[in-house]
This record gives structure tokens, C-alpha cells and sequence, in this order.
């Protein structure tokens, strides 16, 4: 099979992100059940630099991906799997625009003005509304819950494609061309 | 004859005027508008500013705008009143790590001395008493009238580790910067 690759730009946003938000992630799931401590801080505040750096680059992602359309998919699968493909794919680029934007609402709205490695203040998007914080808080946390599962799913996929179905799909989203396909 | 008497109605006007004057401004203020007053403060956590404030306070100040040197000022703050953040950063405020508001309720700041910089402007010296220390504080306060009130502005920058606010490993500035940038304002009503 012969598949088209992403372009050089796509592939490397598309790992660099992946890495960022893993590790935005992860932040956040470490300093979760932290008390309130320095540690905890500088915790949240790395988080909340790298959610803003996932944000802009979404954004940049977006327009690129705008103007740079996928690569033609020349693969046998069924109707179902494709159309649970693009709307994985939609919801990942929605809720990776989306993430950062409720964590920045949130933080305004509990009372903490997001800033970018402290080197300059973002706008506070909300005025100080402690029920609101935390509403948005749990919004928060459940599209990061529903993106690890879809960036589950999106994994598990792929490892079907490249190990079960051996179609070289992952040569798609890889600098150069993968060895495993046929 | 008539000059004279001209010229002495002028002077009169003019004395009826000066005592006018006199009169407004020997207006002596007292007592504090606590609904338009307020202690503002900004803490930087990791470069990200945290703004709040201290919802109540009371005091005395006695100021005359004649006499702006005799200016005193005594202000009580109630710690608990402190408003910054989410609750854990409430709770933690008060905890024996920072404010310790269960043993130190509150902080007080008198000032000794009042030196009239001209302008509307005060060099205010006194002393700050905040969790069992006090330490000497000066501050450049910045006054006009706002109606029937006197208006008062002061802003200055508080170190919070002379005062031994956050022990242990908050005491790190990195992650929360040592220097607090406070302003107040004040607003008088006259006596």
C-alpha cells in the first residue's frame, strides 16, 4: 500500500502537541490531590503555561490545517470506522481548542489571572464568581476526561492499523516511511 | 470719599471671602467611609499576579487640610477579612504558616509623624503591626477632596518575610514573590 504522508508541518505539531498535552496532563493529575504548597503552585503554574502553548498552537494548528487538507486515506475499511475516525478527529481538535479556554475562563473566574511563563499577563476573561470557578472546573476536568479516552481510542486505532491490520496508517503521521509496511 | 468706600466694599468682599474660604477649608475630617474605602493587595504566584483585599478595617484619622502635618492616623485591619483566591488559598492565608489569624487577629498601623510634600501630598511615617511584629513603614499619601469628602490614596510595597508571613518551605520566594504591593484608599467624612 502506498500512503500518503501528512506534510513535514502537520507531522511535527501533531507530536509536539501530543507531548505537551501529555504532559499538561499529567501536571494536572499530580498536583490534583496536592495540599496547597509551593510545589503545588509551581505545579499549577506550569500547567496552566503549557495549556496556554497547547492553545496557541491548536490555533495555528487549526489554520493550517485549514488551508492543508488531509492526505487521501487508501484504505479498506468499513463506512463505520471512517466516520468514527473524522469524528474522533473533529472532537480532538474541538476539545484541544476548548481545554485550555474553560481552564483560562476558570482560573479568571476563581480569581487568578493567567500568565505566560511570567513574562506577561492574559486577560482576565471572567470577573471573580467562586460558584462559577468551580462549575467550570468540573467542565474543565470532564473534556479532559472525554479527550484521554478519545486519545485512547485514537492510539488503540492506530495500534490496530500498524499491528492487527498492518496497513502502514502510522507511516501517515511519521517523518519518513515506516518499515512495517507491506 | 466714594473710592474709599468702594475700595473698602471691595475689601470687605474680600474678607467675607477669605473667611469663606477659611471656613470650607479649615474643615477637619474624621471619620472613615468604610463603604468607600479599601485595602488592596497583589501577591505574585510563579509571575501570575493574585489580587485582594481586606473587606474590614476601622480606625481614626484625623486630618485637617490647614494643618496636614498634625495628620494622624490609627488603622485597625481585620485579618480574617482577608480575600484572595480560591478557599484553600483562604484557609491556607490564615493558617499558623502565614497570618496565624487564630493567635494574630489583627494587624495596626499608627503613624508618628506627617510631613506635607506640597502638592496634596503626604510623607506619612508610622508603625505596622502584623503578626507580633512591628516594623516601621513609610509611604507617600497622595489627598483631594471628593465632594464633602477628603480622598486619600496611598500605595507602598510590604516584604511579607519581614513580617514572617509564610514559614517554612513557603518561605521560597519563587513561588510567592516576597514583595506586596499594597494601596489603600481612604475616604473621610468631615467631622
Amino acid at each position: 500500500m502506498n500512503n500518503a504522508r501528512y506534510n513535514p508541518f502537520s507531522v511535527a505539531i501533531h507530536w509536539v502537541m501530543a507531548l505537551l498535552i501529555l504532559t499538561t496532563w499529567s501536571i494536572a493529575i499530580v498536583v490534583g490531590d496536592m495540599p496547597l504548597s509551593p510545589e503545588r503552585i509551581a505545579g499549577i503554574s506550569w500547567h496552566k503555561w503549557l495549556g496556554v502553548t497547547v492553545l496557541f498552537l491548536v490555533i495555528i494548528r487549526l489554520l493550517w490545517r485549514a488551508t492543508h487538507p488531509a492526505p487521501k486515506l487508501d484504505l479498506k475499511m468499513p463506512i463505520w470506522q471512517e466516520k468514527v475516525m473524522t469524528l474522533t478527529h473533529v472532537a480532538l481538535y474541538l476539545l484541544m481548542f476548548a481545554i485550555p479556554i474553560v481552564g483560562w475562563l476558570m482560573s479568571s473566574a476563581k480569581g487568578y489571572t493567567v500568565n505566560y511563563f511570567g513574562l506577561f499577563d492574559l486577560p482576565d476573561l471572567l470577573g471573580k464568581d467562586k460558584v462559577l470557578g468551580h462549575q467550570l472546573k468540573e467542565v474543565h476536568e470532564l473534556l479532559a476526561n472525554v479527550l484521554v479516552a478519545l486519545v485512547g481510542l485514537h492510539v488503540l486505532a492506530t495500534l490496530k492499523h500498524q499491528f492487527i491490520d498492518r496497513d502502514g496508517l502510522l507511516s501517515r503521521m511519521s517523518f519518513s516511511r515506516s518499515n512495517t509496511r507491506k | 470719599m466714594k473710592m474709599n468706600f468702594i475700595t473698602s466694599l471691595k475689601c470687605s468682599f474680600v474678607l467675607v471671602f477669605a473667611g469663606f474660604a477659611m471656613q470650607v477649608m479649615a474643615t477637619e475630617y474624621g471619620t472613615i467611609d468604610l463603604v468607600k474605602s479599601n485595602i488592596h493587595f497583589t501577591s505574585k504566584l510563579m509571575g501570575s499576579n493574585l489580587s485582594g483585599d481586606f473587606s474590614k478595617f476601622s480606625g481614626k484619622v484625623v486630618f485637617n487640610p490647614d494643618d496636614p502635618e498634625k495628620a494622624k492616623a490609627n488603622l485597625t485591619i481585620d485579618i480574617s477579612s482577608f480575600n484572595a483566591g480560591g478557599e484553600e488559598l483562604q484557609d491556607e492565608a490564615k493558617s499558623k504558616d502565614w497570618f496565624n489569624t487564630k493567635n494574630f487577629p489583627i494587624a495596626n498601623f499608627v503613624s508618628d509623624s506627617v510631613k506635607s510634600l506640597g502638592n496634596g501630598r503626604l510623607e506619612v511615617h508610622g508603625n505596622l503591626s502584623m503578626k507580633g511584629k512591628s516594623l516601621p513603614l513609610t509611604m507617600t499619601v497622595a489627598y483631594q477632596p471628593q465632594g464633602k469628602q477628603m480622598v486619600f490614596d496611598a500605595s507602598f510595597q510590604l516584604l511579607r518575610l519581614d513580617y514572617g508571613l509564610g514559614s517554612g518551605n513557603w518561605a521560597d520566594p519563587s513561588a510567592v514573590a516576597n514583595e506586596v504591593p499594597v494601596k489603600v484608599h481612604l475616604a473621610l467624612n468631615p467631622k
